[in-house]
């Protein structure tokens, strides 16, 4: 059974968009799939040492909050100072209550499954940022070095 | 309960664990070996069938007893 390839690439920054790429990426990889992310744009977070993600409901009306607030809360008050960091702890406390791996925790499992992870080199420049903010273990490329995988994934995902 | 040679306790772990922790206990056991899964995560009964399918471990057997998923996988 010839091995399957599996290309992710991860361009958003929030708590609730980095489940995906570090969830399908692990599974595939214990399903025996080659694995590759390209972090780009503000999936570059995701690979930060320490993991500071937020998730917020403004701008995100599919986003379900507790007591149906998420039908009658007025959208203009989840701007409101504080509003953001509270809705992340909420978040974050119902993932460890419903046994949800942790993403630090998901973020390791891949890099123990061989799972290469790779830093869009260009983002980095952009944003000036620093690669000693980065965890290890991660390669810095370009959008060219992506395709060569790519091109040859069986399932190539944008996220 | 068939024999088994190792046991692996998924329990309260939601999805994608039990299979990751089962992908890792298995990679060091030997061909023909049997590891015994516990797990209570519902969806853990369609994600050991189709790793079975896709890794070509056997899964020998797959019950629920005591409120618990028990799954028997066999080394390939």
């Amino acid at each position: 059974m010839q091995e399957k390839k599996l290309a992710i690439i991860a361009t958003k920054g929030s708590l609730d968009w980095a489940y995906p790429p570090f969830i399908l990426a692990s599974t595939a990889s214990a399903l025996g799939y080659d694995t590759e992310i390209f972090f780009t744009f503000y999936g570059l977070q995701l690979l930060k040492k320490n993991l500071s993600l937020e998730v917020t409901p403004l701008g995100n009306p599919g986003m379900p909050m507790p007591m149906n607030m998420d039908k009658w809360f007025p959208v203009m008050l989840t701007a409101l100072p504080g509003m953001q960091s509270m809705m992340t702890t909420m978040m974050k406390k119902k993932m460890a209550d419903k046994g949800v791996a942790s993403l630090e925790e998901l973020r390791e499992l891949c890099q123990e499954a061989e799972v290469r992870l790779i830093a869009c080199q260009m983002t980095v420049d952009l944003f000036d940022m620093n690669p000693g903010d980065f965890i290890d273990g991660i390669e810095y490329a370009g959008a060219a070095r992506f395709f060569e995988f790519a091109g040859e994934s069986d399932i190539c995902l944008y996220i | 309960m068939a024999d088994f040679d190792q046991e692996l306790d998924a329990s309260g772990l939601n999805c994608p664990l039990p299979i990751l922790r089962a992908k890792k206990t298995l990679t060091p056991m030997e061909t023909g070996q049997i590891l015994h899964i516990i797990a209570t995560d519902p969806g853990s009964v369609k994600d050991f069938e189709a790793f079975s399918r896709q890794t070509g471990n056997e899964l020998m057997e797959s019950k629920e007893e005591g409120g618990k998923f028990h799954f028997l996988i066999k080394k390939a």
